[in-house]
């Protein structure tokens, strides 16, 4: 084992870092930027049963030290991301894919999951209960300790490959809906997704994002997901995902120390498309300097 | 798409908010008029799309209006300062469909564009008309500079305190070949009605990352959703929908 491997649900990762579903796309656009081999692996984007246009725009507002995005899980439909969007990223990544799954009923999830676990690129299937963008659907599941755990067992009914159930952190008690979904069977845990937030136009004194709300991401929620990262995997027996406006190399490690078994970049991949090769590339020697062998061993260190 | 350094070798006001800026760096991803850079700005999360007015050698122009902190901000920057630059973005203009006499139509800060566009349709023999719409005599920036490129040049303020009075669709010459378009949404729209040959429009959105990885952006066109950071910013007009 290197200094930088890590273990997610059975599955060996070069090194923890994943790009965060929704700020990767299917790959291949960042392909064209580096050779995202170099990734641990990434989550793709948000796949649902239907295809889905996503929101009217704006989808987008800025934010201090962060952004809002209401995109609304555009994607283009299960069937079409295995004939054409798998077939492409083959061509680009050669290690097993993070299948990021949402949708509007237990069905729905199931039916996409039972799809995308068919498929010999994905090595895992990371199921969002947790979109803030959508409206009967996504967050609703995971707002709920007992809805989550029945979209996870749904889910494990159907699937072979480890499940992660990525999680709101829009609720009064995060450590609850990841118990159910841990006691539905679920294999992982990822969160947070993003905080639900708005912005307001001064000039038109109306929302900026046409939604009216969206998910806030960017290193201003970093402490945030660290705490629930912590609170999180202090409560559980399964691995757990940490994200939430990480940017660093620093911050990957305070992530894994708070008990993050691997850690998803998202909004930085969208200000620095380079962020996780040279978060990746920076990782050794900010080791070094804070005295650390290798990744795995510090693991849950803080608690 | 590159990522590099550019000095600021110049950072002028045009008008009381409209300002150029001349970077100077790695060019060599910028093929097209009509294309965009982003820019990064210490203290602010998102980057700054901003079209690229001209290129020459090594040297970016980019024209751009203050109408936040962040770009209040960018028009304090000093010549020496250097910016994190992500260049060769989006799809740009397609020269080839021009014809004899295209008619360059441009918008306020939706003018820039047409500039490197306007200088190589005439580098290529094209008998090239502008029209530059803006809101009122103050605001009027490159009037001469298009007519030094050989541009038949007409400029229409809204308020009428400068040239013809009234929108660049009250001042469209009698004939044209093709039209190439930016400027705000009312305008394209205006302009997508009252023209007649097909032409290329180019669009603006609120952006995420500016290159494809966040869907932030995306439009609904008659050949499926694209990405305007992308697929666009410019769109023909036979795939452009309208909202209603």
């Amino acid at each position: 084992m290197g200094r930088l491997n890590v273990t997610l649900c059975g599955l060996p990762l070069d090194n923890p870092v994943i790009p965060a579903s929704g700020t990767f796309g299917y790959g291949y656009e960042f392909a064209g930027l580096y050779d995202i081999n170099v990734l641990g692996t990434f989550s793709f984007k948000g796949t649902t049963r239907q295809a889905r246009f996503g929101n009217p725009t704006p989808r987008i507002a800025e934010c201090t030290a962060g952004m809002i995005n209401a995109v609304g899980l555009q994607n283009p439909g299960v069937e079409k991301v295995i004939s054409e969007e798998l077939p492409r990223l083959k061509a680009c990544f050669h290690k097993p894919v993070m299948a990021n799954v949402s949708g509007f009923s237990v069905e729905d999830y199931a039916y996409t999951c039972a799809l995308l676990d068919k498929e010999p690129q994905v090595g895992w299937l990371e199921v969002n209960v947790s979109c803030p963008n959508v409206h009967g659907g996504g967050m609703s599941f995971g707002t709920e300790p007992r809805a989550a755990a029945e979209v996870t067992k749904a889910v494990k009914a159907v699937a072979s490959k480890p499940v992660i159930v990525k999680l709101s952190p829009n609720v009064t008690d995060i450590v609850l809906i990841a118990r159910a979904c841990e006691d539905a069977g679920a294999d992982g845990i990822s969160l947070i997704n993003t905080l639900l937030g708005m912005r307001i136009d001064l000039k038109t004194k109306r929302p900026v994002i046409a939604n009216t709300m969206g998910g806030f991401s960017g290193p201003a929620i970093f402490p945030v997901a660290l705490r629930m990262v912590y609170q999180v995997s202090k409560a559980v027996r399964i691995p757990v995902v940490g994200m939430g406006g990480v940017r660093s190399a620093e911050d990957v490690i305070e992530m894994m120390l708070a008990g993050a078994s691997a850690v998803q970049i998202g909004a930085e991949n969208l200000v620095n498309p380079f962020a996780c090769r040279d978060i990746i590339a920076a990782l050794p020697q900010v080791m070094d300097a804070y005295g650390i062998n290798t990744l795995q061993d510090i693991i849950g260190g803080a608690h | 798409m590159k990522q590099s350094r550019f000095e600021i070798t110049e950072n002028v006001p045009l008008t009381g908010s409209v300002y150029r800026m001349r970077i100077a760096g790695d060019t060599g991803d910028v093929a097209r008029p009509g294309q965009f850079v982003s820019l990064r700005l210490s203290g602010y999360y998102l980057r700054r799309p901003i079209s690229v007015c001209d290129r020459e050698g090594d040297c970016l122009t980019l024209i751009y209006k203050t109408v936040g902190a962040g770009t209040r901000a960018m028009s304090g920057m000093k010549p020496g300062e250097t910016l994190d630059v992500l260049t060769g973005l989006g799809n740009g203009y397609d020269l080839s469909e021009s014809g004899d006499a295209p008619l360059l139509l441009g918008g306020g800060v939706g003018v820039p564009p047409l500039y490197w566009l306007g200088k190589e349709l005439v580098r290529q023999g094209r008998r090239v008309t502008a029209v530059l719409g803006f809101n009122t005599r103050a605001e009027v920036f490159y009037e001469e500079e298009f007519r030094a490129l050989g541009c038949r040049v007409t400029v229409a303020t809204a308020d009428g305190s400068y040239g013809r009075k009234g929108f660049v669709t009250d001042a469209l010459p009698a004939d044209y070949s093709y039209v190439y378009t930016c400027g705000p949404m009312p305008m394209l729209r205006a302009v997508w009605r009252a023209t007649k040959p097909s032409g290329q429009y180019s669009f603006e959105e609120r952006m995420g990352c500016g290159f494809g990885a966040c869907m932030g952006c995306t439009c609904k066109t008659a050949g499926g959703p694209k990405r305007l950071c992308r697929e666009g910013p410019v769109l023909r007009k036979e795939e452009i929908l309208w909202d209603d």
